[in-house]
């Protein structure tokens, strides 16, 4: 069965009709572009709580969106609502989606301020360690389905779905960093298993708090050159020193192509290929050979039916640590060769930070964009290049190159790695 | 049903519930005349009763002592769970298998430190600037391996470690729902021809303050003593008795489990997860459609103890399929959130695999099956939101 819906193994091709995007940068996919391509920084000084004892103090935290209650859930609520909406429109649709829902969403643990709250309504403690035994007096006391409810995972999930109308149960997901990716990955498969003409893939993170941030730190993952915050993220530098912690989402609507051609939509692009591939090597750090990264790439162009020469610009992962941004110019350099230097690669995060769970699907709205637009956004801050990372970081401003295929990373903590090949509509 | 080489069919089941470690130890127990006697805890969490872990040599399934310490013991738990699948499939030697493995875990969080969260709020009582106490506090008491021990996505992570099971790596979350998904998921890949061999599953400990007032916040706890789950008594709580269990399996195509000669528990024929409104007969009309064409000897169901819920489900069941036998399995080991769904396929295959009826887990409420089951279905309605549906048939 081979027509020009179907791809090199006979499935149907997966094309992204709607796309949303929210970073620091602001709201919407034109805002984002512009400033992304202006080379603009969305990082800065952290004005959500207090930094003080705190070794990092900048981030890409956005602070501009409604909330009804300022907790993690919420915004990451309210930013996935808002990009679904935008693509929704973008795509034309409206109504019932009818389709699944895979959503890239942080596991979130109970604020601060609700043990705080449980813990003035329980009584003093009695012996030492005793909080959570005061907490549940306090709960039988009086219960509090609200608390209950911000702490489950499926919460997000389940609103979207409501507000949407999505089928089924709706899927929702941790990859770490490589989230994003795999939402994408699970709603291209379930549209070339014909188990759906559409699926609406959504990544949110919300997430930025000062235990969050803590964490990160302890594990020397994060960035500490906190002035000025917007040169702090610097991939590919010699002086790079951890990512930038950021906030931000994003929703692709992913239909086939038949249907979207028979429905008349505007087709933005198509995801042409998706790879995996866990890594054993440590629970944080990536095997120093790459090969998992390697594998993962060479599994995103096989599936995409493409061969390496077939990829005009990588987006990268590019997050500014030590270690990452050695290791993926490694994977790059084993899969691409000797014409990876003729390859321009650039990392959104050193404008937007690291948005974590979003990152794959915010990462892959940009790739589509500048595959639309025939504008390579910059790596910025690129002033003092590692002399052992001989790339074409498209340095500081944007360049006009037409591409019609690109590569986009995302590897994560846990041995996460996902890569997409994202291109042009077929002409 | 006609066989078909992407059949997704069941070759192995690693369990671990308070009734004991493994598949051969829970056949013994269930597959028998009688079941056993649930082990509860009512001590320890007073007033809420839990089904406690086993005894478990964790070296059997982490041999590293590093890696068992980086880890609590909810990943621990996965983790081992995860390898006693693999065992139990033949796949634990096999390096090239787990590498080419697609891995998908129904994941909640990992524990908090008690410790920390306490010096934190106790400290807070006394002060007004309580967000700049927690950036001093967090900076000095929190460990660096206990965030880790949280992290979601890092039992798969530590499957990754441990087992070499490295082909996918993916974390799904939300609540019972994520069990289901997990499940449909990968049954989905393999009959698409995009995955041959997966392990999937969860673990969950139920015997965990942080866990424990999360369902506390709702009233969800039965209290007091272990009673049927069938007829929990409103007077004491909400009706569920939580268990810590492992439950992972192996799900492989028909083709690939049969060109490796292995042996085949039961095969997944239908596996469905829905969500919406409850109320008006909406749940019984999603079950209605998530069961139709089925005709189960057997209903495994992972009712919650809930009292409504459990009532409304034992009612659809027994109306839809009066002659089949229904088990709750919670009320034996437990309920077991992200696990429930993963253990209550297990406990069916195992069922089907050995061709023997499985004894009454109430000898009250749930009657005596007079001859194996050739089909069962498995039920888990969350204790929120979602349910999901699995039609197990034997492999005939």
């Amino acid at each position: 069965m081979s027509n020009k819906f179907r791809d090199h193994l006979g499935r149907p091709i997966v094309a992204v009709t709607g796309m949303g995007v929210i970073t620091s940068l602001g709201q919407g996919l034109e805002d984002n572009w512009a400033a992304l391509s202006g080379g603009r920084s969305g990082i800065h000084n952290i004005t959500r709580f207090p930094v003080n004892e705190l070794s990092t103090r900048i981030a890409g935290t956005v602070d501009f969106i409604d909330l009804p209650v300022a907790n993690s859930v919420e915004r990451s609520y309210a930013m996935a609502r808002e990009t679904t909406l935008e693509a929704l429109a973008q795509a034309g649709l409206s109504g019932d989606f009818n389709g699944p829902l895979f959503l890239a969403a942080p596991p979130v643990e109970p604020e601060w301020s609700a043990r705080f709250e449980l813990a003035d309504r329980a009584g003093p403690a009695e012996k030492p360690a005793d909080a959570y035994d005061r907490f549940l007096a306090a709960m039988r006391e009086r219960p509090d389905p609200a608390f209950h409810e911000a702490v489950l995972f499926g919460s997000i999930s389940e609103r979207l779905a409501d507000r949407f109308g999505t089928r089924g149960l709706p899927v929702t997901l941790s990859t770490a960093c490589a989230s994003g990716a795999t939402a994408i990955q699970l709603g291209v498969e379930a549209i070339r298993q014909g188990r759906t003409e559409r699926a609406l893939t959504v990544a949110t993170d919300g997430s930025v708090s000062a235990e969050s941030l803590i964490r990160f730190a302890l594990l020397s993952a994060l960035s500490t050159q906190n002035d000025p915050p917007e040169k702090a993220s610097k991939p590919f530098t010699k002086d790079r020193d951890g990512f930038v912690i950021a906030e931000g989402a994003a929703t692709l609507v992913l239909e086939s192509l038949e249907s979207a051609i028979a429905r008349g939509a505007k087709v933005y692009g198509i995801v042409k290929g998706c790879g995996e591939k866990a890594d054993s090597f440590h629970r944080t750090r990536s095997s120093p050979d790459g090969g998992p990264a390697i594998a993962t790439i060479h599994a995103a162009l096989e599936d995409a039916g493409m061969g390496e020469d077939a990829i005009g610009y990588i987006n990268a992962h590019g997050t500014s640590t030590p270690e990452n941004d050695k290791m993926e110019y490694g994977a790059m350099l084993s899969v691409f060769g000797e014409r990876l230097k003729s390859i321009p690669v650039s990392s959104n995060k050193s404008m937007i930070g690291h948005t974590l769970t979003a990152a794959g699907a915010v990462e892959a709205v940009f790739s589509l964009q500048t595959i639309l637009t025939g504008t390579l956004p910059p790596t910025i801050n690129y002033q003092n290049p590692d002399p052992s990372i001989e790339l074409d970081v498209v340095p500081n401003v944007k360049r006009a190159q037409q591409v019609s295929a690109v590569l986009s990373n995302s590897f994560g903590f846990g041995g996460q790695n996902a890569s997409l090949v994202l291109a042009a509509e077929p002409q | 049903m006609a066989k078909s080489d992407k059949d997704v069919v069941i070759t192995g089941i690693g369990l671990v519930s308070s009734l004991g470690v493994g598949r051969e130890a829970h056949e013994a127990l269930i597959l028998g005349d009688s079941a056993p006697a649930p082990i509860v805890d009512t001590e320890r969490f007073a007033p809420y009763p839990v089904h406690p872990l086993p005894a478990i040599d964790w070296s059997q399934q982490i041999p590293k002592r590093g890696d068992q310490r980086q880890m609590e013991n909810w990943q621990r738990l996965g983790v081992f769970a995860a390898g006693l699948a693999l065992d139990d499939a033949g796949f634990k030697d096999d390096a090239d298998a787990c590498a080419s493995m697609d891995m998908i875990v129904a994941a909640g969080g990992g524990e908090r430190d008690i410790n920390v969260d306490s010096i934190i709020v106790d400290e807070a009582l006394k002060r007004n600037d309580r967000e700049a106490l927690l950036n001093e506090k967090l900076t000095t008491e929190l460990r660096p391996t206990l965030f880790l021990a949280q992290l979601s996505n890092l039992l798969a992570g530590n499957i990754s470690i441990v087992h070499k099971v490295t082909g996918s790596s993916r974390t799904f979350m939300g609540e019972e729902g994520a069990g289901v998904s997990a499940v449909e998921t990968a049954a989905a890949r393999i009959r698409a021809g995009q995955s041959t061999h997966a392990l999937v599953g969860g673990a969950f400990i139920a015997e965990r303050l942080d866990i424990i007032l999360m369902v506390e916040a709702i009233k969800g706890h039965q209290t007091g003593e272990w009673s049927s789950i069938w007829a929990r008594d409103k007077d004491h709580g909400g009706g569920m008795i939580m268990g810590s269990v492992g439950a992972f399996l192996v799900l492989e195509s028909r083709g690939h489990a049969e060109a490796r000669g292995a042996r085949i528990y039961a095969t997944i024929e239908q596996v469905e997860g829905d969500r919406g409104n409850r109320a008006d007969g909406k749940l019984e009309k999603r079950l209605e459609r998530m069961v139709e064409g089925a005709k189960p000897e057997l209903v495994m169901s992972g009712t919650t103890g809930f009292h409504d819920l459990a009532a409304r489900e034992k009612a659809f069941f027994q109306a839809k399929f009066p002659e089949a036998a229904i088990r709750g399995f919670g009320g034996l080991i437990g309920h077991s959130v992200e696990a429930q769904f993963t253990t209550g396929i297990g406990l069916a295959a195992m069922a089907l695999g050995a061709a023997k009826p499985v004894a009454p887990f109430d000898k009250d409420h749930e009657k005596a099956m007079t001859k194996p089951a050739a089909t069962a279905l498995v039920t888990t309605i969350g204790h929120q939101r979602g349910e999901g549906v699995a039609l197990l048939a034997a492999n005939a």
